[in-house]
């Protein structure tokens, strides 16, 4: 889907129709994309969440502590999903409006810190697809998996659920 | 930074200024959710919120942030929680945390946190802490 095409359609004059999603994007896997996690981001990450210890800016004193460079705080592994190329037609493809989209749940495994100057993949997949109050909420669970690209060894996982709220 | 995770421990909580829509917009362009329910009003009136609110993800962050003036970024294992309520601009926001759980191998579960001045809970989360 063309950026222009998601963008009307998340972003347009609010949905006003109840959002049934599709079972069938169950196990549904999107291409993976990569990303070069860069300094000058981290540090506009640590400024707007408030973190001012040195190792989450400053590459000298993120060396000193141990990292390979400025050290990406504990959730940035969400904020790699939000570098898909796609932008978020994932979300217009199963037809989620973002006006009634809620985020309801999140955890974030981490097998080993991210870095500045990582190469890194990040991979999108639908893991389950359910509603509660007789569709009144939908509920899609999304995994984000976050892969070194030298080796592929497993960074960190993200499993988030997200609302639609039907009314 | 204090190394002895033991159940009941309390970690130093950790208080927020009131919620800015610079914060917002900030963290919009770090964490690159761009979703305009946290930054553009318009929208977010049009889409039946009274105004633009806080990125869940924000407050997670912030939930980090107590964890790791705790103990070092390396030892963090697993962070999550679920979204209770929304913030709003203007909120005042507080994460606490408490050991749990430790385990015979020195792995502690930390509950955390995140509630306003008047004490409503907007993120109930934990983490999972490797041992020093």
């Amino acid at each position: 889907m063309a950026r222009a095409q998601w963008k009307d359609y998340l972003f347009g004059p609010l949905d006003q129709t109840t959002t049934v999603i599709d079972r069938a994007h169950i196990g549904r896997t999107w291409p993976s994309w990569e990303v070069e996690v860069e300094k000058g981001r981290l540090r506009l990450l640590a400024e707007a969440i408030g973190e001012t210890r040195p190792e989450y800016t400053d590459e000298a004193a993120a060396r000193r502590a141990g990292y390979r460079s400025i050290v990406a705080p504990p959730t940035f592994a969400y904020c790699l999903g939000a570098d898909d190329p796609g932008g978020l037609a994932f979300l217009a493809e199963l037809g989620i409006p973002v006006s009634r989209l809620l985020h309801g749940e999140q955890r974030i495994t981490i097998h080993e810190p991210i870095c500045a100057g990582d190469r890194v993949r990040v991979t999108r997949r639908v893991k389950d697809i359910y509603s509660k109050k007789n569709g009144v909420l939908e509920f899609v669970v999304w995994e984000v998996a976050v892969d070194a690209v030298a080796d592929g060894r497993p960074l960190a996982r993200n499993e988030s659920i997200l609302v639609v709220r039907n009314g | 930074m204090a190394d002895a995770l033991v159940v009941g421990l309390e970690l130093p909580s950790l208080a927020m200024g009131p919620l800015s829509r610079a914060t917002l917009a900030l963290y919009a362009g770090g964490s690159g959710d761009h979703i305009p329910l946290h930054i553009d009003s318009v929208f977010a009136k049009a889409a039946g919120y009274p105004d633009v609110f806080m990125h869940g993800m924000l407050g997670m962050a912030y939930l980090g942030r107590l964890v790791t003036g705790w103990v070092p970024q390396r030892r963090v294992r697993e962070i999550g929680g679920r979204f209770v309520a929304i913030t709003y601009p203007g909120e005042v926001l507080t994460a606490r945390g408490t050991v749990t759980e430790v385990d015979a191998a020195g792995r502690a579960r930390l509950a955390l946190t995140l509630t306003n001045a008047e004490g409503e809970t907007k993120l109930t989360g934990f983490a999972v802490i490797d041992p020093g």
